[in-house]
């Protein structure tokens, strides 16, 4: 049954150290080990999360700051493993959890372009194809050859966008990572994923942005403290955080 | 066996970044300078001239050709510190790219001495350079030289991995991995003659029996300094260190792997 799910997180957990002092140096953890003060403080970031999503669905993630959503897209995206549970995954992901991050500054933008795509696990040859259309998604051309560590914010996020998104995922997870740019560059990657929606890939959104949520997402998932509140239908979903939101008040 | 077909079908998926990590890498490395990558040939080089002058003092009646002998030895032994050192810091030095993407972490200690390696093979450049200075002639046993390489590179990979993994946890590992390598090299006979120690039979032994870069270092002085084929018995032991060495290195990384998301 599991296969008809493109992403199905079952009962996951994950733990960290939250241990005071960081101890990252050898004579600390000798001293700690002999006075057996290598206490393991924990901290679940998520406790017993389910999610089954759908080809072709696209979920929105919502909750306040420190509910553990950015966690568990990064648990999605294989950068952390589970503590408990299992996460099985099927297709390629492209995550947007930072634009940009595999750019190096010192690097002009088309080599930029090679490497954050190798980055994403896609050939040279495939690069090469897209070449074109991601500096024009972009529109960088003029600053091409010039390196990233002169382009501003805004450029560096147009390009990060471009790059991800332009080799078709299975799978697209964006994290928080619109609120850059101006409002014509928002417009565009809005319709781009629009696009890339209609074309049946998977979408995981992250926004604080309820309207955005609920004019791009069919479904959404409330995280509150690393549990989850509530999952189902976009609406209603986005109508009870708001509400709570209100009572709060 | 699916899952070694999996590693191997990831390893392959990746094999671009591999390349653009080490291109990248060269391209940096010289990025402004005017003489670009002469510099990887005149290093050796410069570095060689002054160690001459300092040392043909001391050895020069127990070595002839001193410059080949320096020189041999010190390009291995630069290339396993170099290749070391950019390993080590692999993790830590990608950390926000490993951070926010999912990349199989061992391409980028792999990649780092992969481009130690390409700069490695630029230097030889100065051996060339040297060699045609003093004469010496190039036998057929140079041939040789890439068995050797390929044990070196097992080599420093094994150590490579085992370093980063352990600079993840522990980030004193980059001081403590100076002094050793400094020991090393003073282990290692470099400056002088292996004859030299013929007065402590004991300190000469442990070098030539427990010292893995002895092996590659007097591989490669057979085929340069003294032209004639390696012993297989040398050969051999210099496969199984690289090989185990490699083994243990991977092992480790795999086995903490997991968790060095949260320590960078």
């Amino acid at each position: 049954m599991s296969e008809n799910y493109m992403i199905d997180v079952d009962n996951v957990t994950i733990r960290f150290n939250m241990a005071t002092q960081k101890v990252d140096n050898l004579k600390e953890y000798f001293v700690r080990l002999v006075t057996r003060q290598l206490m393991f403080q924990e901290f679940l970031a998520l406790q017993d999360v389910n999610l089954k999503v759908k080809k072709g669905e696209a979920w929105g993630l919502i909750g306040v700051n420190g509910s553990g959503k950015s966690t568990l897209l990064k648990a999605i995206s294989g950068i952390m493993k589970p503590y408990k549970g299992s996460i099985a995954v099927h297709g390629n992901i492209a995550p947007l959890i930072e634009l940009g991050a595999g750019f190096d500054m010192n690097l002009t933008a088309r080599e930029n372009i090679y490497l954050n795509g190798a980055v994403l696990g896609h050939s040279k040859k495939e690069m090469q194809q897209h070449f074109d259309d991601i500096v024009d998604f972009a529109e960088i051309r003029q600053f091409l050859d010039s390196p990233i560590k002169n382009y501003s914010s805004g450029m560096k996020a147009r390009l990060g966008f471009s790059v991800a998104t332009m080799v078709k995922p299975d799978i697209l997870i964006v994290d928080e990572v619109l609120s850059v740019g101006d409002y014509k560059f928002r417009k565009k990657c809005q319709q781009r994923m629009e696009t890339m929606l209609s074309g049946g890939t998977t979408l995981l959104f992250v926004s604080h942005n309820i309207d955005q949520v609920k004019e791009l997402c069919t479904h959404a998932l409330w995280l509150d403290k690393g549990h989850v509140v509530m999952s189902g239908e976009v609406n209603p979903v986005c109508d009870a955080y708001m509400a709570m939101d209100e009572v709060k008040k | 066996m699916s899952i070694w077909k999996e590693r191997i079908h990831v390893f392959f998926q990746y094999k671009d970044l591999l390349f653009q990590l080490v291109q990248r890498d060269i391209k940096l490395k010289y990025r402004r300078s005017f003489l670009g990558y002469c510099w990887s040939i005149l290093d050796p080089l410069l570095i060689m001239i002054v160690l001459t002058l300092v040392f043909s003092q001391m050895f020069s009646r127990d070595i002839t050709n001193y410059p080949i002998y320096l020189i041999t030895g010190r390009t291995i032994f630069s290339f396993f510190t170099e290749s070391t050192n950019a390993g080590m810091r692999s993790i830590m030095g990608n950390s926000a790219l490993i951070k926010k993407c999912y990349v199989p972490k061992y391409i980028f200690t792999l990649a780092k001495v992969m481009s130690s390696m390409v700069n490695f093979v630029f230097s030889l450049g100065a051996l060339v350079i040297v060699m045609i200075f003093t004469r010496t002639p190039v036998s057929i046993y140079v041939l040789f030289f890439p068995v050797i390489l390929i044990q070196l590179f097992l080599f420093c990979c094994g150590m490579g991995f085992f370093l980063a993994q352990l600079n993840v946890f522990f980030r004193d590992v980059q001081y403590i991995y100076n002094a050793i390598t400094t020991a090393w090299m003073y282990a290692t006979p470099l400056f002088y003659p292996i004859e030299q120690l013929d007065g402590n039979p004991a300190m000469q032994h442990f070098i030539t029996t427990y010292n893995p870069l002895y092996y590659y270092i007097k591989q490669f002085r057979d085929i340069i300094y003294t032209r004639c084929m390696p012993e297989a018995s040398c050969v051999i032991t210099g496969f199984v260190i690289a090989i185990v060495v490699f083994i243990l290195g991977l092992v480790c990384f795999k086995k903490n792997q997991d968790r060095f998301i949260l320590y960078i």
